[in-house]
């Protein structure tokens, strides 16, 4: 562009008129929304952390109370997601709507599954009666703590509830809402193929969302139901 | 990917098709969004100062029927007289509204809204619909934090700090509802504030017109830009903590309650972490804006432009690293404390930076004391008295002395009134015009100003006095202690400079109401400004400007030797000697 008029005429098309970071706006915005979620899973995490170190009883054994292998199997579910995320993104780039159709679907019905085995997850926990609040009177746990508190942290079940269902609830509520936008744009943008190898800003700004929220879980699987 | 079909609809100045709906109620414009969240934080602003009056009331007449008290149910005010549960609600709505509804809201939602895409040359922000979003996200907070106090037991009574395990348990401070409304409000706003700091932090990087360069950026835009920064990571950690507050409430959790194995010094930590940054969300916008005038005023550059700019980037930085400070009393171990202490002090060194560079800027300038300046004048006076007192409370052995008494509230006063809404007072008639298109009255701005500016000393620096007698924050009566007993006269002299000090703010209202209808007509470049903003006809159009302008230097050049027949040197005028930047149309990806 010439500036033979002193002016810059960014009256074209938005897009490419991004002049300051070389990274265009909705990516960079994505970077920066990550950054504050980054802060909210800090919170909450901390909270965790400290609230669990800060109890001189013994916290319940991970497997006494939860199903591991089932989650384990989620947790490879949504690294499976990930990977598939990678190869919408990859397709596009190349130009190849087929790709991108199938590989972003494969990601929705992955993420879609996570949730699903969650709430199974969690419909599983509280029959046994494992709360929010701690193990319910007379369910399952609440026996099982009675013979054998240290195993199954008796004394720390509220705190257990309270931060294992804050934790994995948040960051299912953000696999939801991943779920739900990327299932918009792919009616509204990916289907009518409006992306295009030129433009695939918005595949690229929610596969960075998707990442993120995997990233978390990664975590999260660690802290909550590994150590 | 380097260009692209446009399939946005581009912002067109001059030619403004959109219905009164989409114009001034639904707008995407950054312009009306501000100008939305300048009426609405002033609204809170009032109610806020209503809110301060009573509990003046109850302080300096305690036990003597409130003038009007009849009005409030009995519930609150038993044949006038303020009850004890009613007087804390007072406290910790008056705090949670001038915090989170009033100061916060006018600094950054107004003028971050109004004031960064005319100062960097754009025509609108990166995200106008977040940003339509962001406000109605605010609006529904303040909404739900008003309907607060119409539930049964009314707002919360926990201060606006709403410690834990108060706050957690209704059964012991005896409100439910406003609690319930107090977290979710909170979370609210939270989502606004991240969203509306998407939005300034994404347009200051990547909508800055030609020339523009981080340096050429006015302070106010550098300060907003890093206070966006500090909202988009403070915010967060607020909602976190208020959502675990709700949970506490409702899903029976147990994050903050002892009885259960919880922590209620979580809650401090958790809020203080974001209540640290949050006093410099409150205050950097102010000493940007305050920058921005004190040169005009001054009709020189303003001294030491990169120092002013990495002492803000310090005062962020630091912000992050002092929360201990508010909890020296919490039984903190004294190394950790000692360290939080230290870190406090050196905040100091930015901020002294700052007033020495005001005072540079000041010193012998060719000085305009319009109504902006004197107010600009009166935030740094006054923001060097709450400073100090900063510095004061910042030594633990001291603070350990003054926890939890009107020292506090005096220190903390000096700055949010003092600091912040004397920049205000700065920042609203030297906007107006570009906002509204026509003057402020000069005559009653000043009227308002040395009538605030005395009213308001007489109340809050004798609470200096008060605090350093033992005088306790919160208290509901103050006759009720012998050691107090002799401090009475002293608080009544308060709430009577206090009852003064509020009638004086009708001025301001009536100036700004009037002025809207009837002000007079403001020329383009009323102040003689070297702004962008000030490029464009009073108010400013719909989409800014038709072709962006291109710019050639800083925002300060007044009294340039470049130019002999003026003071000012806009940034956008091309010289003779000027040359063209470098294209900024760089592939994008």
């Amino acid at each position: 562009m010439t500036h033979a008029t002193a002016t810059v005429d960014l009256m074209r098309p938005p897009f490419p008129a991004e002049p300051g970071s070389g990274v265009y706006s909705n990516k960079l915005g994505m970077w920066v929304f990550l950054a504050s979620d980054v802060m909210f899973f800090t919170a909450l995490i901390g909270t965790y952390i400290i609230l669990r170190f800060g109890v001189s009883q013994p916290w319940a054994h991970p497997n006494a109370v939860l199903n591991v292998p089932l989650t384990a199997f989620n947790t490879f579910l949504l690294i499976c997601s990930s990977v598939s995320m990678v190869k919408a993104f990859a397709a596009i780039s190349q130009g190849d709507q087929r790709g991108l159709k199938l590989w972003l679907l494969i990601t929705i019905l992955a993420g879609a599954s996570f949730v699903s085995v969650q709430v199974v997850e969690y419909i599983k926990l509280v029959g046994h009666g494992f709360t929010p609040a701690g193990f319910r009177e007379g369910s399952t746990l609440a026996e099982h703590a009675v013979s054998d508190p240290v195993k199954y942290g008796a004394a720390t079940a509220g705190l257990y509830g309270s931060t294992f269902f804050t934790m994995t609830g948040f960051h299912g509520f953000h696999v939801t809402c991943g779920v739900i936008s990327m299932t918009y744009l792919y009616f509204t943008k990916v289907l009518p193929g409006k992306y295009s190898r030129q433009d695939y800003r918005g595949i690229e700004t929610i596969g960075l969302y998707w990442h993120f929220v995997d990233l978390v879980w990664i975590i999260l699987f660690t802290i909550v139901y590994l150590i | 990917m380097t260009s692209v079909a446009a399939t946005t609809r581009v912002p067109h100045a001059h030619h403004d098709d959109r219905s009164f709906l989409r114009k001034y109620i639904f707008s995407t414009d950054h312009k009306i969004i501000g100008i939305q969240f300048l009426f609405v934080s002033l609204f809170f602003l009032l109610l806020g100062g209503v809110l301060a009056m009573q509990m003046r009331w109850q302080l300096g007449f305690p036990g003597k029927p409130m003038p009007g008290g009849g009005l409030l149910p009995e519930s609150m005010a038993a044949g006038g007289v303020i009850l004890p549960e009613y007087y804390v609600q007072l406290v910790s709505m008056h705090g949670t509204f001038m915090v989170f509804f009033a100061i916060m809201p006018l600094l950054v939602g107004v003028y971050a809204n109004f004031l960064i895409p005319l100062k960097i040359g754009a025509h609108d922000m990166a995200f106008p619909r977040i940003n339509m979003a962001s406000f109605w996200a605010a609006f529904a907070a303040g909404l739900l934090m008003f309907a607060s106090l119409f539930v049964p037991e009314g707002g919360i009574r926990s201060g606006w700090t709403n410690y834990a395990p108060l706050s957690a348990r209704p059964d012991l401070s005896g409100v439910t509802i406003g609690q319930l409304l107090w977290c979710v409000s909170i979370v609210v706003l939270g989502l606004s504030s991240v969203m509306g700091s998407v939005n300034y932090i994404t347009t200051i990087i990547n909508h800055r017109a030609p020339g523009m360069t981080w340096f050429r950026m006015p302070l106010s835009v550098w300060a907003l830009f890093i206070t966006a920064i500090l909202a988009v990571l403070a915010l967060p950690v607020l909602q976190g903590a208020a959502i675990l507050l709700l949970f506490d409430q409702t899903i029976g959790t147990h994050f903050f309650d002892p009885a259960a194995g919880g922590q209620a010094l979580l809650w401090q930590h958790l809020f203080w972490f974001f209540g640290h940054p949050e006093v410099y969300i409150l205050i950097l916008p102010a000493m940007g804006m305050v920058s921005d005038i004190v040169a005009n005023g001054s009709r020189k550059p303003i001294f030491g432009y990169h120092s002013m700019v990495f002492a803000i980037i310090a005062i962020a930085f630091l912000g992050w690293l002092v929360w201990g400070h508010h909890m020296f009393m919490s039984g903190m171990n004294p190394t950790l404390g000692s360290s939080f202490m230290v870190s406090t002090l050196v905040i100091a060194v930015p901020s002294a930076v700052k007033v020495f560079n005001w005072m540079g800027t000041m010193w012998r300038g060719n000085l305009r004391f319009h109504v902006p300046m004197l107010n600009a004048t009166a935030f740094v006076a006054m923001f060097v008295i709450g400073g100090l007192s900063g510095i004061y409370m910042a030594a633990t052995p001291v603070d350990m002395f003054i926890h939890d008494t009107y020292f506090i509230v005096a220190h903390l006063h000096y700055v949010l009134f003092g600091g912040s809404l004397f920049a205000l007072f700065a920042a609203i008639p030297y906007w107006f015009p570009k906002m509204f298109g026509r003057m402020m009255s000069e005559r009653w701005g000043k009227v308002h100003f040395w009538l605030t500016f005395v009213f308001y000393n007489l109340t809050f620096f004798p609470m200096h006095i008060l605090g350093n007698a033992g005088h306790m924050r919160r208290i509901y009566d103050p006759t009720q202690y012998d050691f107090l007993k002799p401090y009475q006269p002293m608080n009544e002299f308060i709430s009577i400079a206090a009852f003064l000090l509020f009638a004086t703010q009708l001025i301001f209202f009536v100036n700004f109401w009037y002025s809207l209808f009837k002000g007079e007509k403001a020329p383009q470049n009323p102040w003689e400004d070297n702004g962008l903003e000030w490029s464009l006809p009073s108010p400013a159009p719909h989409g800014n400007w038709e072709r962006v302008p291109t710019v050639y230097r800083g925002p300060y050049e007044f009294s340039s030797p470049e130019v002999s027949d003026r003071d000012y040197l806009p940034q956008h005028e091309k010289r003779p000697t000027d040359r063209e930047p470098a294209s900024t149309t760089a592939p994008s990806h």
